[in-house]
C-alpha cells in the first residue's frame, strides 16, 4: 500500500485549454442570423447614441409648408401630417426604443432576480409570500397589466419603463427562484455551510453567480418583447405620446394616410420587426452559446 | 504508516462526546427517525469508523452535530459535547456554531465532483475559509493556500490557484477539498465517504494523504463509510450503526474478529477477503433496509436477522450491554457466539 502512495502518479489534465471567451464567440456565430441580429443591434445602438448626428432634421419641429411630403433627396422617408421628416424621427425612435427597452429590462431583472433568490434560497414563508405575489402578476396578461399601470401612472417614458418592469417582473422571479433551488441543493452549497460562512455571503457569492446564466439569456429575449410591448402601448396612445418620437405612435399616426403615404406607417412598423426580430435571434445565439452542455467542446 | 494508523489502544483525551442523539424528518408520510438515541465519543488524535449502509442514519448523525441540517430534518433529542460546550445549545446559525464549523470541525465531502462551486477559482474556494476562521488577509490567505495545495499534492500549486474545478480531475478535487478541510487546523475532521466516488487505486493514495494531513494539524477524524475494508486499516475504534441505532460499538479488532451482532456478522459475510479459502462463497444480508418510518419498538433488524428469537418481537429493542472485549458493546438479545474465522 505504502508503494502506492509513493508512486503517486500526477493527475494533470491534459485536455487542450479552450479559452472559454473565443469558444463562447464561435458558437454564438456560428448561425449567419444571429450575426445578422447582433449587426442589426449594433446599428441600432450607434444610430441611438448619434442620432443627432444622422437626422438631418429636428424631428419634433412641425413644418406645415412641407406636410405629407412623399420621398426626396431632402427627406429620404418624406414627411408625416405635420411636416416632421419621417428618418429623423425613425432615428430619434431608436433612442426611444432602446431606453425602455434597456431600462424595463435593467429595471426588472434586478428586482427578479434579487426576489428569486431570496425566494429561492430562504424558502419557507418568504418564498410563500414572494411567489403568490408573483403568480397574481402572472394572472394578468402582460400588455393589459402595463396598460393598467400606465393608465394610472400617466405616460411618459419612465412611467412606461415602470409599468413595463412591474409587468415582466414575474418571468424573472420565477426563472431566478427555480434555478436557485436547484443550485442550494448543490454539495458546494452545503460544504460552504460546513465551513461557517454566512447565509448571506453563501447566497451572493455561491448560488448567484450559478444561478443567473438562464436569466442572461432571458434579458435578451425580453429586449425584444418589451421593445414590442412599448411599442403597442404607443400605438394604442398611451405609451409615449407625440411629439414624442416611438416608432409605435409614428405607425399610429400614420395611420390616417395609410392609403395615400404607406411609408409612415410601414417605416416604424418595420424597425420595430427588425429590431425585435434581431434580439430574439441575438437571445437564441445565447442561450446556445451559453449551454453548459456545450462546454469544452470545439 | 505510521502507527496512529493500525488498530492500535487509542491515547489522548476525550474531546467530543454525543450523548442519545435523536434526529427526525416530518414528511406528509410520517416521521423518518433519521437518528434515534446514538450516542459515540472521540479522543484527541483519534480515527474512529462510523459504518452501516445506505440511509442507516449515518450521515444525518454527522450533520446534526455540525447542526446543517436541511428542512425539514431537525435534532429532536441529546446532547453534543465539544470542548465543554454543548453545541446543541447553540442555534444552527449562531456565531458560535459558524466559528466551530470549518474552524474547529470541518468536513470532507462524498462527491469531489460537485463539492466544488464551479464558477468559483480554486484559490477563492481555498482561501474562504482561511479569511473567514483566520482573519487573514488575501495575500497571507494566498500563501497560506499554495501552501495547502503543495501540502496535498498538486504540482505547480500557486499556478493552478487561478484555476477552475473544471480543470481538474476528480482525485485532484479530492485533493483539494482535503486541503480545504484542514486549511484552519481543526481538532476534528468529518470525513462523510470520502473516497466512495473515485477510483481504487486513488481511494488508497487520498486516505493516506488525508490522515497524514490530519495527523499533522493533530486532528481527529471520524470516518464515516460504508467501506469496511477503510474502516478496518485506518481507524481505531469501529461504531456499526444500523436503523439510526448503533447495534454494536468496539475497538477495531474486537469488530473484526470477534463481532457479536448478527447485522456485524453479515456485513463481514458479505465482503471479500484476501485471506479467505478459495472457492468459499459471499454471503449476503438477505432483504432491504427498514422503513424509516414507522418502526417497530423491537429490533429493527428482525426480520432480516439469522439468530431471531421469540424474545426479540416481545420486548424492545435492546439496550448496548457489555461483550468481550475492551469498550466492546452489543445490541441484541442473542448475540453471535463465534469467535473469530
Amino acid at each position: 500500500m505504502s508503494e502506492v502512495f509513493v508512486m503517486d502518479a500526477p493527475e494533470t489534465v491534459a485536455a487542450p485549454r479552450v479559452s472559454e471567451w473565443k469558444r463562447f464567440l464561435k458558437i454564438l456565430f456560428q448561425r449567419k442570423l444571429v450575426v445578422f441580429g447582433v449587426f442589426v443591434l449594433l446599428c441600432l445602438v450607434l444610430v441611438a447614441i448619434f442620432a443627432p448626428l444622422i437626422a438631418q432634421y429636428d424631428p419634433y419641429k412641425n413644418d406645415m409648408a412641407h406636410s405629407l411630403q412623399s420621398p426626396s433627396s431632402q427627406h429620404w422617408l418624406g414627411t408625416d401630417n405635420l411636416g416632421r421628416d419621417v428618418f429623423s424621427r425613425l432615428v430619434y425612435g431608436a433612442r426611444t426604443a432602446l431606453e425602455v427597452g434597456f431600462g424595463t429590462v435593467a429595471f426588472a431583472a434586478i428586482l427578479g432576480v434579487i426576489l428569486g433568490l431570496l425566494a429561492g434560497f430562504l424558502g419557507g414563508w418568504t418564498n410563500a409570500i414572494i411567489m403568490r405575489a408573483m403568480d397574481t402578476l402572472m394572472a394578468f396578461p402582460m400588455i393589459v397589466l402595463a396598460l393598467l399601470l400606465v393608465a394610472v401612472l400617466g405616460a411618459g417614458i419612465q412611467n412606461v419603463i415602470i409599468a413595463l418592469g412591474v409587468a415582466t417582473v414575474p418571468g424573472y422571479t420565477r426563472l431566478m427562484c427555480g434555478t436557485t433551488l436547484s443550485v442550494r441543493e448543490n454539495e458546494y452549497i452545503l460544504a460552504q455551510r460546513a465551513i461557517g460562512a454566512k447565509s448571506l455571503r453563501t447566497m451572493v457569492r455561491h448560488v448567484l453567480p450559478n444561478a443567473i446564466q438562464p436569466v442572461i439569456v432571458l434579458v435578451t429575449t425580453m429586449l425584444g418583447n418589451v421593445i414590442l410591448a412599448e411599442a403597442s402601448l404607443s400605438f394604442l396612445g398611451i405609451g409615449i405620446k407625440p411629439p414624442g418620437a416611438a416608432w409605435g405612435s409614428m405607425a399610429s399616426a400614420g395611420f390616417r394616410d395609410l392609403g395615400t403615404h404607406p411609408l409612415l406607417s410601414f417605416a416604424p412598423a418595420l424597425a420595430i420587426m427588425l429590431v425585435v426580430f434581431a434580439f430574439n435571434m441575438v437571445g437564441d445565439g445565447l442561450r446556445d452559446a451559453l449551454d453548459p452542455k456545450l462546454r469544452g467542446k470545439l | 504508516m505510521s502507527d496512529q494508523t493500525t488498530c492500535g489502544v487509542p491515547a489522548g483525551e476525550e474531546m467530543l462526546r454525543v450523548k442519545d442523539l435523536e434526529t427526525q424528518f416530518r414528511v406528509d408520510e410520517g416521521v423518518v427517525r433519521a437518528v434515534n438515541g446514538v450516542s459515540y465519543s472521540l479522543r484527541e488524535r483519534e480515527i474512529i469508523g462510523i459504518v452501516g449502509e445506505s440511509g442507516c442514519g449515518k450521515s444525518v448523525s454527522q450533520l446534526s452535530i455540525m447542526q446543517l441540517l436541511q428542512r425539514p430534518g431537525k435534532i429532536v433529542g441529546g446532547e453534543v459535547w465539544f470542548e465543554g460546550q454543548n453545541l446543541l445549545e447553540y442555534g444552527p446559525k449562531s456565531a458560535e456554531m459558524r466559528a466551530i464549523r470549518g474552524g474547529k470541525i470541518s468536513m470532507i465531502f462524498q462527491e469531489p465532483m460537485t463539492s466544488l462551486n464551479p464558477v468559483l477559482t480554486i484559490g477563492r474556494q481555498l482561501t474562504e475559509s482561511l479569511e473567514l476562521h483566520l482573519g487573514m488577509n488575501k495575500k497571507e490567505a494566498r500563501a497560506r493556500a499554495t501552501q495547502l495545495l503543495d501540502l496535498v499534492g498538486i504540482p505547480s500549486p500557486a499556478s493552478r490557484l487561478d484555476d477552475y474545478p473544471h480543470q481538474f480531475s476528480g482525485g485532484m478535487r479530492q485533493r483539494v477539498m482535503i486541503a480545504i478541510g484542514v486549511a484552519c487546523q481543526p481538532k476534528m475532521v468529518i470525513a462523510d465517504e470520502p473516497t466512495t466516488a473515485l477510483d481504487c487505486t486513488t481511494q488508497a493514495q487520498l486516505l493516506e494523504l488525508m490522515l497524514s494531513t490530519i495527523d499533522a494539524c493533530k486532528g481527529s477524524l471520524v470516518l464515516v463509510t460504508h467501506n469496511l475494508g477503510v474502516v478496518a486499516r485506518y481507524s481505531q475504534r469501529i461504531y456499526i450503526m444500523y436503523a439510526g441505532k448503533i447495534v454494536e460499538q468496539g475497538l477495531c479488532r474486537d469488530i473484526f474478529y470477534r463481532p457479536r451482532h448478527p447485522y456485524t456478522v453479515g456485513l463481514l459475510k458479505s465482503v471479500p477477503r484476501l485471506d479467505e479459502v478459495r472457492g468459499h462463497r459471499l454471503v449476503p444480508i438477505v432483504g432491504t433496509p427498514p422503513n424509516l418510518i414507522d418502526l417497530p419498538p423491537t429490533c429493527a433488524f428482525y426480520p432480516r436477522c439469522s439468530e431471531r428469537t421469540e424474545r426479540c418481537l416481545t420486548e424492545p429493542w435492546p439496550d448496548l450491554t457489555a461483550a468481550d472485549g475492551e469498550g466492546h458493546l452489543v445490541r441484541c438479545y442473542n448475540p453471535a457466539e463465534r469467535t473469530g474465522e
